[in-house]
């Protein structure tokens, strides 16, 4: 049976961009909320599809997981590796308060 | 012809001849990004000569552009994005260090879709790149900078990725080769991620032979990847011999239905009648999923690219931005006003329609959907390919398109990667070679795919269609 279309509404778009960090201003919601039930209306096309009992493919060759040994080697430095930071203080990356 | 012209084996020739130094081919690719990159605008950084250089032995000193997403170390890498303004990274990719051993000489860092998210080189936050052979029109994408940088002589040759065509549609729409190699092929090992089960480096030449000795640089097992295959590299260059007789090439049905240009189909069509002189054989294929194929596509590539571009947080690297006013908490506000800032439009929608597939309640009919149907793109190709040793195609439905043209409508612009998305959903190997012109004059790109690890069979096919035909010969005036 085909599923119906979920509509999309700024509270969605909202709740959306909650969970992925970013603070949405302006006309953006407005504009994410037409973008996105654009592709999700295009996408539901897959509706039509029957998958029962298809294995999912999440990549694409016999790879599984990859061991190497454990012996320490060369790596970054503490400064090297926070050389990009926007502020690192002591080897470490300094955040705003969390607490 | 000027020497930022010829190819890479014409200027490796000259070389070994003594009639031409490294210096002198690096000075005519420099002279030609300062006379054109204004207009092209090719790429977003350009290095001084001492900064071009790499130590190695000089086997192979040509003149090369970068795409913005693979590391070279302490060479501000941004995948064109404000949230990546000022990375430095503090290692080499594995084809950077490659290259390096071979003496390449570093020209710039070319020009890409924020992050490889788009088909024009428009959501660069540099600007765009124009097409070498039409500036009002679009170089493709995402990897429109190193396509322009090849076909407006400003390279000699490019690295490009691709993820869902970011290699081969910007090849065909500037009349240049773009190789996709099998996944696993190159080491991921420094390109910063969009899709990594999509993801792969490839070469961008002006012809096959280069594309061959490019892939031979780059290709191999790397520990630091572990997604690498490790494969045996055969010497491609071997594999470029003018003669396809016997060979079977399958045409898919569904690739010349609805949307494709007259002018493109007429090119491809042709194509094929000049491999079958060559002596292949053709047969008609399916691959019936290919009307599902970008849905699915767009589905798990933008909920592996939400996944990746969660990392962009303002703490590590890049932009940080602190809100005047608290309104969640401080770290918190960071985040959010960082990524508001950091990304642009493109990416925040993609970042969106990924985490909106991976949330609750929606994570079996989005995301796993992709995934099953992933499986069945996958099996169409291996269906295929047990009766062929190739497929050819379009690379895009249309030649390239004016600059603005698509830019407000983004599902039209997913559309025109139709051709293109299949081979990274089962991860095997196209090539796109120039195939014609349109009446327009812009180029037209033919792709042939095969089965994984066999660029031998892509070489092979792509070399005697090139040596049967003048369109590798085109260059753009500029």
């Amino acid at each position: 049976m085909t599923k119906p279309l979920k509509v999309i509404t700024g509270d969605d778009v909202r709740y959306i961009a909650g969970l992925s960090r970013i603070h949405l201003q302006g006309d953006e919601i407005q504009q994410l909320t037409k973008n996105l039930e654009d592709i999700l209306h295009y996408v539901h096309k897959l509706e039509k599809l029957d998958v029962h009992g298809v294995e999912p493919t999440s990549h694409v060759l016999p790879i599984h997981s990859v061991y190497r040994e454990d012996h320490p080697r060369p790596s970054l430095k503490q400064d090297e590796a926070t050389a990009g930071a926007v502020e690192a203080r002591n080897g470490f990356f300094k955040v705003p308060k969390v607490i | 012809m000027n020497i930022n012209q010829l190819t890479a084996r014409e200027i490796l020739d000259l070389i070994e001849k003594k009639k031409a130094s490294p210096g002198e081919v690096y000075d005519s690719v420099l002279r030609q990004v300062k006379a054109a990159d204004k207009e092209i605008h090719a790429y977003v950084r350009v290095h001084d000569a001492a900064g071009a250089n790499s130590a190695g032995s000089p086997s192979v000193p040509v003149p090369i552009g970068i795409k913005d997403n693979i590391c070279v170390t302490g060479v501000e890498t941004t995948c064109c994005s404000r949230i990546l303004q000022g990375f430095k990274p503090p290692y080499d990719a594995t084809v950077i260090r490659k290259l390096k051993a071979t003496g390449a000489v570093f020209v710039g860092t070319t020009n890409m879709d924020e992050f490889a998210f788009g088909s024009s080189t428009e959501n660069s936050c540099y600007g765009p790149t124009r097409n070498p052979w039409d500036r009002s029109r679009v170089p493709g994408g995402s990897s429109g900078g190193s396509a322009a940088a090849v076909a407006g002589h400003e390279a000699i040759w490019a690295l490009g990725s691709d993820t869902g065509g970011s290699i081969r549609q910007p090849a065909a729409f500037c009349g240049v080769v773009g190789l996709k190699p099998t996944y696993g092929r190159v080491s991921r090992y420094g390109l910063i991620a969009f899709a990594s089960s999509l993801d792969q480096i490839g070469p961008i030449t002006k012809d096959v032979t280069d594309s061959a000795l490019l892939l031979g640089i780059i290709a191999g097992y790397d520990e630091y990847d572990s997604t690498s295959a490790d494969v045996p590299v055969p010497d491609y260059t071997r594999a470029l011999v003018n003669d396809v007789k016997g060979l079977r090439i399958g045409i898919p049905k569904e690739y010349f239905v609805e949307g494709i240009e007259a002018q493109v189909k007429r090119a491809v069509m042709a194509s094929i009648d000049v491999l079958k002189k060559c002596g292949a054989v053709f047969e008609e294929v399916s691959l019936p999923h290919t009307e599902y194929a970008i849905a699915a596509y767009y589905i798990v590539a933008t909920a592996e690219a939400s996944s990746n571009l969660a990392r962009y947080d303002g703490v590590q690297y890049g932009l940080r931005r602190q809100p005047k006013e608290e309104r969640k908490s401080p770290l918190i506000d960071m985040y959010e006003e960082t990524r508001d800032l950091g990304f642009g439009p493109e990416a925040k929608r993609r970042i969106m329609l990924g985490t909106y597939s991976l949330s609750s309640g929606y994570y079996d009919d989005y995301y796993l959907k992709g995934l099953k149907v992933r499986t069945l793109i996958k099996q169409d190709f291996d269906n295929v390919f047990r009766k062929c040793d190739a497929i050819l195609t379009p690379t895009a439905p249309t030649t390239a398109f004016k600059i603005g043209e698509k830019s407000d409508d983004p599902l039209s612009m997913y559309l025109s990667d139709v051709y293109t998305i299949s081979a990274n959903l089962s991860g095997i190997p196209a090539i796109s070679v120039p195939c014609g012109f349109s009446t327009e004059g812009l180029p037209v790109g033919l792709q042939v795919l095969a089965k994984p690890f066999a660029e031998e069979t892509l070489f092979r096919v792509a070399y005697t269609y090139e040596q049967n035909t003048p369109w590798h010969k085109k260059r753009a005036s500029l």
